[in-house]
């Protein structure tokens, strides 16, 4: 009994950070159309862009701001130099074009710093005892952390005069730029944006595993998953898919290896595209 | 649509069969002529070749690009690998067997999920089974030997029984070589034939071919299933080759690569995909010699200017003459 409790609070831990995760990519699909192949390498180069801050200043939530910043200018100016002029042509392309960008951004990270793990101390000491186990605040403070940047995302594009460009632009793009919005600098700032988003969840996550530059991967496939079972371009949708597969492998987990417990959720992503293609937490379309 | 003549002009159609000639040819002497690191090399590049080759089917005549062939690849390996240490002695044709089985089933059993879906979710479905089988092949230890992998003799070159000798490289080259020309043959008639040409159709116009009354889910299904034996093929040659089954040929790298020698090579020529193998390995092995690993940085570079200024590839400028 308590071992479930105690793995759903590690669901609802994990699912948070996946939703922000997730939410960066939704974001990117849902207003360019673009599926982000180096979105979980972005998370991984915030992270390590975090932890270099964290060793040098001492101080995390610089590192935070720093890492979400520095790879928001590299996500806009990628957006930029190859992904603008691949506007308008057969959406494979910038799907192989960000699949270039990951494969260039995970050797980089190599080369940088080196094939070793590393940390990134905890901002909030302390653990609290639950049942048998320590249980760290850091988690907890998490978790709450990213809820409070996907609500600050969530009405920025609700109330926000940006954010209100970035919905037009989805909702029809031609209207909206002729409505006087500059749609190729919404595109820009939308990709810049959802870099920050992964890079900041990359700092969140750093201190639970350490940082290493194959994480990214399978971030990005765990995003996928997620995004699809969420209902592509649902910021909602993702949020709630993010928590639903987290709980579902941290139970999983209990019986099986946690290498093994991924396959749960591949299945639930199969299972969706199968019977409700549209997404599993959408209302079902008319 | 890229019109395909009926009657292709002679002279194009015999320029063709001229440098089909040829290149075979020269690759028929290249063993004896090279020295052994490249001999292997140009056995290799035949091998990755026609894997590209099969995914070729999917991204160049479908329309569907597949991010999950390792997991074909590496099923015909570890099927050559099951054929060659449970059967003794080591038989060859069994090998073939088994991994092209191997290969086969997993491709249909995808192909069934997977062929539901368009664009970019098939991708992305058929990336996450062959997730699922690095998975299993990762964690199954007793069986696949884990990270490990597994390592075998390698089977002697028998036909039909009549004659029987050890694989030397030089003649390992010619039987791969022999595999991959009846492979390419085979697979430029598949694309040709009526069936080619419906899968060209569901490239270029998905909703109408299912309104002309073709039966779509079907001819891809085929497709996938097409693409995945020739894919387990490859992966048999490698077994063969290399002696061992790995489970890193499973994973998704091996899956990414292949579609880099598609878009570098020319997507829809069946050439190309050669073409682009050649091309990424020659720049690997220039490249590691100074920058080891990091290889990837230049060449990643490089694959993106390529999709931005080069979207047909190396070959693309001769797609119709190639399929002619």
């Amino acid at each position: 009994m308590d071992q479930i409790i105690i793995q759903t609070l590690h669901g609802l831990v994990n699912g948070m950070v996946l939703a922000m995760v997730a939410s960066g990519l939704t974001l990117i699909f849902g207003i360019m159309d673009i599926v982000n192949f180096a979105h979980g390498d972005l998370l991984m180069l915030g992270a390590f862009v975090g932890a270099s801050v964290v060793g040098t200043t001492g101080n995390y939530w610089l590192a935070l701001i720093v890492a979400a910043i520095v790879i928001a200018i590299l996500g806009a100016l990628l957006q930029i130099t190859t992904l603008r002029p691949l506007i308008g042509r057969d959406p494979l392309t910038t799907i192989l074009a960000t699949f270039g960008i990951s494969l260039v951004i995970q050797k980089y990270a190599l080369w940088q710093w080196g094939p070793s793990v590393r940390q990134i101390s905890e901002p909030v000491r302390g653990d609290f005892t639950l049942f048998h186990l320590q249980y760290p605040w850091y988690r907890i403070a998490t978790a709450i952390l990213a809820a409070l940047i996907i609500s600050g995302l969530w009405l920025f594009l609700k109330y926000g005069k940006y954010g209100i460009w970035i919905r037009a632009t989805t909702q029809d793009r031609v209207m909206a730029q002729a409505m006087g919005i500059p749609v190729p600098l919404v595109y820009t700032g939308v990709f810049a944006l959802g870099s920050a988003m992964a890079a900041a969840s990359g700092v969140l996550f750093g201190p639970f595993a350490g940082v290493t530059q194959t994480m990214g991967f399978d971030f990005t496939v765990r995003a996928f998953v997620v995004v699809v079972v969420g209902g592509l371009g649902n910021l909602g949708g993702s949020i709630l898919a993010s928590i639903f597969i987290s709980l579902l492998e941290s139970y999983a987990a209990i019986v099986v290896s946690p290498a093994q417990a991924v396959i749960v959720s591949f299945v639930v992503l199969v299972l969706t595209m199968l019977f409700r293609p549209t997404g599993l937490f959408v209302p079902t379309p008319k | 649509m890229i019109a395909t003549p009926a009657a292709p002009s002679r002279p194009r159609a015999a320029g063709y069969w001229i440098a089909f000639a040829v290149v075979v040819a020269l690759l028929v002497i290249a063993p004896l002529a090279l020295p052994p690191f490249w001999q292997r090399f140009v056995t290799e590049i035949l091998i990755w070749g026609l894997l590209a080759m099969s995914s070729d089917i999917l991204i160049g005549y479908t329309g569907m690009v597949s991010f999950g062939h390792s997991a074909f690849f590496g099923l015909g390996m570890y099927g050559a690998a099951a054929a060659l240490l449970t059967v003794k002695p080591p038989s060859l044709v069994l090998a073939l067997l088994y991994g092209l089985v191997a290969a086969g089933g997993a491709a249909v059993f995808v192909a069934y999920f997977a062929t539901r879906l368009r664009d970019i979710y098939f991708g992305i479905s058929t990336l996450v089974f062959s997730q699922i089988f690095y998975v299993i092949i990762f964690t199954w230890t007793e069986v696949t030997g884990g990270e490990n992998g597994l390592t075998f003799s390698q089977p002697r070159l028998s036909i039909l029984g009549l004659w029987s000798d050890r694989f030397t490289p030089t003649t390992l080259h010619w039987f791969v070589l022999a595999v991959v020309v009846v492979s390419y043959l085979l697979v430029r008639r598949i694309t040709q034939s009526p069936f080619g040409m419906v899968l060209q159709s569901i490239r270029e116009n998905e909703p109408r071919t299912r309104a002309i009354g073709y039966h779509v889910e079907r001819y891809k299904i085929v497709a996938v299933m097409l693409s995945g034996l020739f894919a387990g093929l490859a992966g048999v040659l490698y077994a063969m080759q290399n002696k061992f089954a790995a489970p890193d040929f499973v994973f998704f790298v091996v899956s990414g690569e292949v579609v880099i020698y598609n878009v570098m090579g020319g997507m829809g020529t069946l050439v190309g995909p050669f073409a682009g193998a050649a091309f990424f390995l020659l720049l690997r092995e220039g490249l590691s010699r100074y920058l080891t690993e990091y290889y990837l940085i230049p060449v990643g570079i490089i694959f993106i200017i390529m999709i931005i200024f080069l979207p047909q590839g190396l070959l693309g400028f001769l797609r119709r003459r190639l399929n002619a």
